[in-house]
């Protein structure tokens, strides 16, 4: 991978461990995530699988990522480090890209944890592992998605608050109201929302399904996401 | 190394920097002076390509800053006026993001660093936090950024505001030195301080530029402006007469006359009156409290020069 990259996205994800709030955010999710583990999850009688825990998982994430990302841009434009940022020889796609990056691996590593989860089910309830690990693969890629619409959001605004609301409308809207009216339109606007819905897709990963449009429509919407963000961050040398 | 042609630069209706030309030679220390508010920062800005000029161009060490942004920008090295730093970062650890950021070897970046600590005077705060560091250390560690990569042209924006005399007077020298390697542009709103470091001055006011030369030429120009202050006990009126048939003399002003009258006494340029007033007030038995060259400030010489040129613009 190119270096400036590399090094922007280590630097970024330093950033998280100084700061308060990503511990907030990963103990928050922690928490959450063991209530519903102990309270729904692992309970006696109960068929051993994640599935349950994942698509809360899924849930919170539009909540706690846009906490997460709301700093990365925001932050550089109220500082003033942008100026330092943007006139060393890098490129604004790399920008882009290590934030994204470096945001992406403090979600991972947030994950971590939870594979005691995973141990716990399939040491005591024989669970299946397939969908374990499609499940953790679909969350990686879903807060891949979140993430990159984080990181357009940083991008308008020097407000943390104004950049982490935003975010956390578009995730709303692509989430849980997408999710709550697919089924109530036909025709042509079925099929549009469904495409779109990206709780449904997330779905068949925590069931066990590895669709590869499922990957494709996931990997395509980050990059193109992405891709608006650099944009964004061009056109302040236009401006 | 740096040209500058026919810079413009607009934020919606405000006009920052209105259509100006310079260049620097390689090797140069060159003093960007002007009061607050007269397109300095905007114009180091699009010097380093945080930002585009509205219209014109620069070319800095050969490359355009808009068509060549890249290349500018690895030559470049900048000290921006907030001198913004991650406050969550430790000093070493911030330099050596820069430098691997700026793609520095391994080996190379270990010395560099050395280097810049020793020359910015940091060792002491090596392994502090940036947050808990003073205003000095952090204004030194972002002239230790800006040096990291051994860049052709250093652009600094008021690189000691913000230090205290001591520091002050180390920074000029420091920069001096560097002169000798790097081509230097650097910013500031103080007359004294270019004098002391830089090899020529440019004064921008107002967006554009009002006047450029060596310290000298720019000291001759503002001491034109200074007038002479003059307390004498004597009838007001013969004074004022007699000082007025002085040759050089241009106009005489009374500030206030209560018991001592004081004058105030402009002569034409590149004269001295002194001798002859005090010779005046000796003939005339004159008591004589105070004479004193009143040296105009930076600051009167800019109101001068941009009320000079706005009359000159309404004229036009």
């Amino acid at each position: 991978m190119n270096d400036r990259i590399w090094v922007l996205a280590k630097r970024e994800l330093a950033a998280f461990f100084y700061s308060p709030i990503a511990y907030v955010v990963a103990a928050v999710f922690l928490a959450v995530s063991g209530i519903f583990f102990a309270g729904d999850v692992f309970v006696p009688g109960r068929e051993a699988q994640m599935r349950d825990l994942f698509d809360r998982q899924a849930f919170m994430l539009v909540f706690i990522l846009p906490m997460l990302t709301m700093r990365i841009l925001a932050e550089e434009f109220r500082a003033g480090t942008i100026e330092s940022l943007m006139t060393a020889p890098v490129r604004d796609y790399e920008v882009i890209v290590g934030k994204f990056l470096g945001t992406w691996f403090f979600f991972a590593a947030m994950l971590v944890p939870t594979l005691i989860y995973a141990g716990m089910v399939k040491g005591y309830g024989q669970a299946d592992l397939g969908p374990i690990v499609t499940g953790y693969f679909g969350l990686l890629l879903l807060g891949g998605l979140y993430i990159s619409v984080g990181t357009l959001t940083s991008s308008l605004t020097k407000n943390q608050v104004v950049s982490a609301v935003l975010a956390f409308l578009v995730l709303s809207i692509f989430t849980f109201l997408l999710w709550g009216i697919t089924n109530r339109v036909t025709g042509t606007w079925q099929t549009v929302l469904r495409t779109l819905n990206v709780y449904e897709r997330f779905g068949d990963f925590s069931r066990g399904l590895l669709d590869p449009r499922h990957v494709v429509f996931f990997i395509t919407v980050t990059v193109g996401t992405l891709f608006v963000a650099v944009k964004v961050l061009e056109s302040r040398r236009w401006r | 190394m740096i040209q500058v042609k026919n810079l413009t630069k607009r934020y919606g209706s405000v006009l920052a920097v209105d259509n100006i030309s310079f260049s620097i030679e390689k090797g140069q220390i060159v003093g960007f002076l002007g009061p607050n508010g007269a397109g300095k920062t905007t114009t180091l800005r699009i010097l380093t390509c945080f930002m585009p000029a509205t219209a014109g161009g620069a070319s800095v060490a050969g490359y355009d800053v808009f068509g060549e942004s890249f290349q500018v920008r690895q030559k470049v090295g900048y000290l921006p006026e907030s001198v913004p730093l991650y406050m969550e970062m430790r000093v070493n650890e911030y330099l050596n993001f820069r430098g691997q950021l700026r793609g520095l070897e391994r080996q190379t970046l270990k010395n560099r660093i050395n280097y810049v600590v020793e020359r910015c005077w940091l060792a002491d705060v090596i392994k502090r936090p940036i947050s808990q560091i003073s205003k000095g250390f952090r204004q030194r560690l972002g002239l230790a950024d800006a040096l990291l990569h051994d860049p052709d042209v250093l652009i600094l924006d008021e690189p000691t505001v913000g230090l205290d005399p001591t520091q002050i007077r180390a920074t000029r020298e420091l920069i001096k030195e560097l002169g000798k390697r790097h081509t230097i542009f650097l910013s500031s709103h103080i007359l004294p301080e270019v004098e002391a470091i830089c090899h020529r001055t440019i004064i921008i006011a107002g967006g554009k530029i009002v006047a450029s030369g060596s310290p000298e030429e720019l000291r001759e120009r503002i001491c034109e402006h200074s007038r002479l202050i003059v307390e004498l006990k004597g009838p007001k009126d013969l004074i004022e007469k007699s000082i007025c048939a002085l040759e050089p003399v241009r106009a005489v002003e009374v500030l206030s006359s209560n018991g001592y009258v004081k004058f105030a006494v402009q002569v034409s340029p590149k004269s001295d009156v002194r001798e002859q007033i005090s010779y005046l007030a000796m003939k005339n038995n004159w008591l004589m409290r105070e004479m004193r060259l009143e040296v105009a400030s930076l600051e009167d010489f800019f109101v001068r020069v941009v009320a000079e040129q706005e009359e000159t613009r309404k004229e036009g």
